[in-house]
């Protein structure tokens, strides 16, 4: 049985006793160590293959759990809960409801890849986080992330003329993410911007949202890469089945208080 | 004057970033490499290298795109030497370079995408991949800077931002960390070298490789709130007026992030953001008009006034 870290010492599995007294003392307040027992059967012997099946996730095998990943992750620093070492430690134990809970943090990885450059095993975390997080969406646990849509609108545009026009790029995302562009913060930048610019600048900018920066000659390349991605697929449906469609959770029955 | 034989004609790789919002910073490389006497030569019909973007939908896919950049360059216009000033292309151009000549499966991807795709395949050692650093670094170096110094950025405080994809991971960079002369992944100084040739004061500034969160710049805004105005508030403890920058994501994402913590998070702060081009075209005499001064969000007019480089 190997031993895990960590995971049975959080609130939900915390005992508090508003009142309570025990041969006279007073024992009131949170106890960790009156957590309930609790088996784990879950296990998906599966899951390390299935993230090494992911483009990026190749090399997760690798791992020896030193943790230089964490120890310099621009996001841990903000958020000592997004913890790659201890996600890719999940993976390889197969330990899929666990790292099911930390859905909502893996896609917040921002790829600037001083996991990758601390590895001493060259797992590449930066792409273990990033496959993780694709495994996360196709197996229907979370929504697309607003990272992962941004990665779409993009690459489809890439794709699709072979050059992107940043603004065209950044209203297709705030549109598909139902995001405002009256936000104060954005009118203001969009201010300060126009106020040094020169007409003809200005103009510009203005039809390169008509006539679109383009690749000449670009459809050959584009129906290659387009094939790649389909053969990709193909591949992917076969090895990890086909993707779920995420189902937003049922509102949580009420609970019944305890005690 | 004193200059090397090297990088005098490179191939040049502005990078979509570059003909959008960073305008700027195309007309400052391309207004210093003509002052200098260096030629840029744009790579024909180029396609974009796929950002930080692409790579999440499928890395292959980053590759070859970079691959068709590179076999561009060196196959139908015969360099050896393609320039990027932008991180983003740099860090790619450099990743494909190592994917090919270490990854077998990129190699078969590439050979398949370019064969369908029907121009030459990319084939690893070819070309060389510098960015604008090396560039002005090794063609025209510190001594021959100083040499055309004609408006020094003496008092200037300058803190020299490289962001990520310039040093990281260190592995795609073979040419960094080789010792004196060299450039340094944790350390990175080339910037500090050039600004410090043209008269500016670099302040020790810890967080020259940090990153904005540029990644998330939209799709997680308060993280990038929070990264930038981290990096943006040490260096103003540095005693920074000007943080230098060397790529166009970099600079949009302190510019915009530097808005958004003032609107948003009520802290303002009034460091410039300054691409290092455009202070060493400066100092070369050219007008702030000549270098997009005015096409920054970042208004560094007034400061530019006091230090009688306008
Ligand atoms: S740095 Fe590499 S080897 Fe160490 S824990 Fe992270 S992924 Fe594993
Ligand atoms: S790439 Fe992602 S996981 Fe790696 S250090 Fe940066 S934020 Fe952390
Ligand atoms: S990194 Fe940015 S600027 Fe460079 S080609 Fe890619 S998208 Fe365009
Ligand atoms: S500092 Fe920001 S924009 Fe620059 S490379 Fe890193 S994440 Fe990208």
């Amino acid at each position: 049985m190997p031993i895990h870290e960590k995971n049975l010492i959080r609130p939900e599995n915390i005992s508090t006793h508003d009142n309570l007294v025990m041969d006279g003392v007073d024992v009131s307040g949170d106890w960790s160590t009156f957590i309930k027992t609790r088996v784990v059967a879950d296990y998906n012997e599966e899951l390390q293959d299935e993230i090494a099946a992911l483009p990026g996730g190749e090399y997760i095998h690798r791992c020896w759990q030193c943790g230089s990943c964490t120890n310099s992750c621009t996001i841990n620093a903000i958020n000592p809960d997004f913890n790659p070492r201890y996600w890719i430690y999940l993976i390889r134990m197969g330990f899929e409801s666990e790292l099911v809970r930390d859905k909502d943090l893996i896609w917040q990885c921002v790829s600037c890849n001083k996991c990758t450059s601390a590895c001493p095993r060259d797992v590449v975390p930066e792409a273990v986080m990033k496959a993780t997080a694709h495994w996360l969406e196709r197996k229907g646990y979370t929504k697309k992330s607003s990272s992962t849509v941004f990665d779409e609108v993009f690459s489809e545009q890439v794709i699709e003329r072979g050059k992107i026009e940043d603004g065209e790029v950044v209203m297709s995302f705030f549109n598909r993410t139902g995001q405002k562009l009256t936000q104060p913060w954005l009118i203001e930048m969009v201010k300060r911007m126009i106020k040094g610019l020169p007409v003809q600048m200005l103009t510009m900018m203005g039809l390169a949202t008509v006539f679109k920066p383009k690749t000449r000659n670009w459809g050959p390349a584009r129906d290659a890469i387009n094939d790649y991605i389909e053969e990709q697929e193909a591949l992917l449906d076969e090895k990890l089945g086909p993707s779920v469609p995420y189902k937003a959770p049922e509102p949580a029955p009420t609970q019944i208080p305890a005690e | 004057m004193s200059e090397t034989k090297k990088y005098k004609k490179v191939a040049y790789y502005p990078g979509c970033a570059l003909e959008g919002t960073a305008h700027a910073y195309n007309r400052s490389t391309k207004a210093l490499g003509k002052e200098l006497g260096l030629e840029l030569d744009e790579v024909d019909n180029w396609n974009c290298c796929g950002a930080m973007e692409v790579k999440n939908i499928d890395p292959k896919i980053q590759t070859y795109l970079s691959s068709r950049v590179m076999s561009i360059a060196a196959n139908d216009m015969g360099h050896d030497v393609v320039m990027a000033p932008c991180n983003g292309c740099y860090h790619n151009l450099k990743k494909a370079e190592y994917d090919l000549s270490h990854d077998e499966k990129s190699k078969q991807v590439v050979e398949k995408l370019s064969a369908k795709a029907g121009h030459e395949t990319y084939k690893a050692g070819q070309i060389e991949t510098i960015h604008a650093l090396d560039w002005i670094k090794d063609a025209i170096g510190e001594e021959g800077l100083k040499e055309r110094v004609k408006k020094s950025l003496s008092g200037m405080k300058i803190a020299n931002y490289y962001g990520c994809m310039y040093t990281r991971p260190r592995h795609i960079f073979p040419e960094k960390d080789q010792g004196p002369g060299s450039e340094s992944t944790t350390q990175p100084h080339f910037m500090d070298d050039l600004l410090e040739a043209a008269g500016a004061e670099n302040v020790d500034f810890p967080l020259k490789t940090a990153c904005c969160g540029g990644a998330h710049t939209l799709s997680d805004s308060d993280t990038s709130t929070k990264l930038v105005l981290n990096i943006i508030e040490a260096a103003e403890a540095s005693g920074a007026e000007v943080i230098a920058t060397e790529c166009p994501t970099c600079h949009s994402g302190l510019e915009m992030h530097q808005i958004r913590a003032e609107k948003v998070l009520g802290r303002k702060t009034n460091v410039k953001i300054v691409y290092f081009t455009q202070l060493l075209g400066l100092a070369m005499g050219l007008s702030p008009r000549k270098v997009g001064i005015q096409e920054n969000i970042s208004d560094s007019i007034g400061l530019l006034k006091e230090k009688g480089l306008t």
